[in-house]
């Protein structure tokens, strides 16, 4: 499994904004580059992340091949309850990677 | 030489004046404090700093068995926050058994060989970055105090020597840019002292981890020098020399670097 680091804040209060922080350990090759051979370095990149609480979408992202590797993506959203976010990110050459971070709201 | 070519030697040999000499202590600045607010920010969330990833992969390797030994790090040294704390900050060290220093990744494979007995980690691995990121991740917050070995003076003495010595078809030594410019740009970006603080860091500009070796190595290209090879007695010596010219200063590993 790839590296994940997931930043979400482990306590909120009911109603408050927070920020959730993500990054993705991935190469990120855009697909147009070439070895010193010439030959074209297949394209291998995350194509979409999505971000669920308690099941149900709250964030998605469509990546493109010019982000940098190692995406970095950040969003907020209100803490309503308390509950689990379930993050995933799906790339090409069947790439899927998973993660999830608990909240208590209060 | 082309005409152009030979207008730029002459130019830089008009700007840059004779070697100054050693930054004064108190004026001696980390390359973060160059960096940009953003970058800054990147390096100062652990959420966020793209070289913790290669921590985290580091603290995998340090759990794992390996070699004929079929022993991990973690077997002979225990917690790496307890056993490695500040270890980082005195590397290159002396190694008594080659009568001369070692830098950090160099240490690490001599345990693969002579503890795990394994093979080596090539330079630049993603194995040997992933380790010493980890490790020097516990100096984080320290002095750098390498260098202080008596044993060490010889290559000290070497180390400065190279540093002063100019090199390469732009004949630049280090020094002309990193003690005698630091304050001044090239292009867009900052010149910087040269202070290795953060190693190994997390480059921008590669999209990825680096040692100090192949960021030494960089600049030997840009002055259109034949780099030194990675681990040569030489690169050491100056790897020596950059820690303790950097002595006291806080080191900020894994850090990231535009
Ligand atoms: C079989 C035991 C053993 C294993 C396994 C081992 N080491 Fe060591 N390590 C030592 C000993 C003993 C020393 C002290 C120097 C010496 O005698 O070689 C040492 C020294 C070191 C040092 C220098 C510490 C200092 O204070 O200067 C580092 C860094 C280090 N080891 C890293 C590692 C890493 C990383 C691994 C796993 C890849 C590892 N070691 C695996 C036994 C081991």
């Amino acid at each position: 499994m790839a590296a994940a680091l997931v930043n979400v804040p482990a306590k909120a209060r009911r109603g408050a904004v927070i920020e959730i922080k993500t990054l993705m350990s991935h190469v990120m090759e855009p697909g147009y580059r070439h070895t010193a051979a010439g030959e074209v370095v297949p394209r291998d990149i995350i194509t979409s992340f999505t971000c669920r609480f308690n099941g149900a979408e709250i964030f998605r992202a469509d990546l493109y091949p010019a982000i940098a590797a190692n995406p970095f993506l950040s969003f907020f959203t209100t803490a309503s309850e308390s509950g689990k976010f379930e993050f995933e990110w799906i790339g090409d050459n069947g790439f899927v990677a998973t993660a999830s971070a608990a909240i208590t709201v209060e | 030489m082309t005409p152009r070519a030979l207008l730029a030697v002459a130019l830089l040999g008009a700007a840059l004046p004779a070697l100054a000499g050693e930054i004064a202590t108190a004026d001696r600045r980390s390359g973060y404090d160059f960096m940009s607010p953003e970058t800054k920010a990147m390096q100062d969330d652990d959420t966020a700093n793209p070289a913790m990833l290669s921590v985290l992969d580091g603290e995998t390797l340090w759990t794992t068995k390996a070699g004929a030994a079929n022993k991990s790090c973690n077997d002979c040294h225990g917690a790496v926050d307890v056993s490695m704390k500040g270890v980082a900050a005195r590397y290159p060290a002396f190694n008594a058994a080659s009568a001369a220093p070692v830098d950090l990744g160099q240490r690490v494979n001599l345990c693969r060989g002579q503890h795990q007995e394994a093979e080596a980690f090539a330079p630049e691995s993603r194995e040997l970055l992933a380790l010493t990121a980890l490790i020097a991740r516990q100096s984080r917050g320290m002095p750098i105090t390498a260098g202080g070995d008596p044993r060490l003076t010889p290559f000290l003495a070497r180390g400065r020597e190279l540093f002063v010595q100019r090199q390469g078809q732009l004949n630049l030594a280090c020094a002309n840019c990193h003690d005698d410019n630091w304050d001044k740009h090239l292009a867009g970006s900052s010149i910087t002292q040269g202070q290795p603080t953060g190693y190994p860091i997390y480059r921008l500009e590669w999209q990825g981890m680096g040692s100090l070796q192949r960021r030494l190595r960089g600049c030997m290209t840009g002055v259109r020098a034949q780099a030194f090879d990675f681990d040569a007695p030489d690169m050491i010596a100056l790897e020596l020399y950059l820690m303790s010219r950097a002595r006291g200063m806080t080191i900020d590993a894994p850090a990231v670097r535009p």
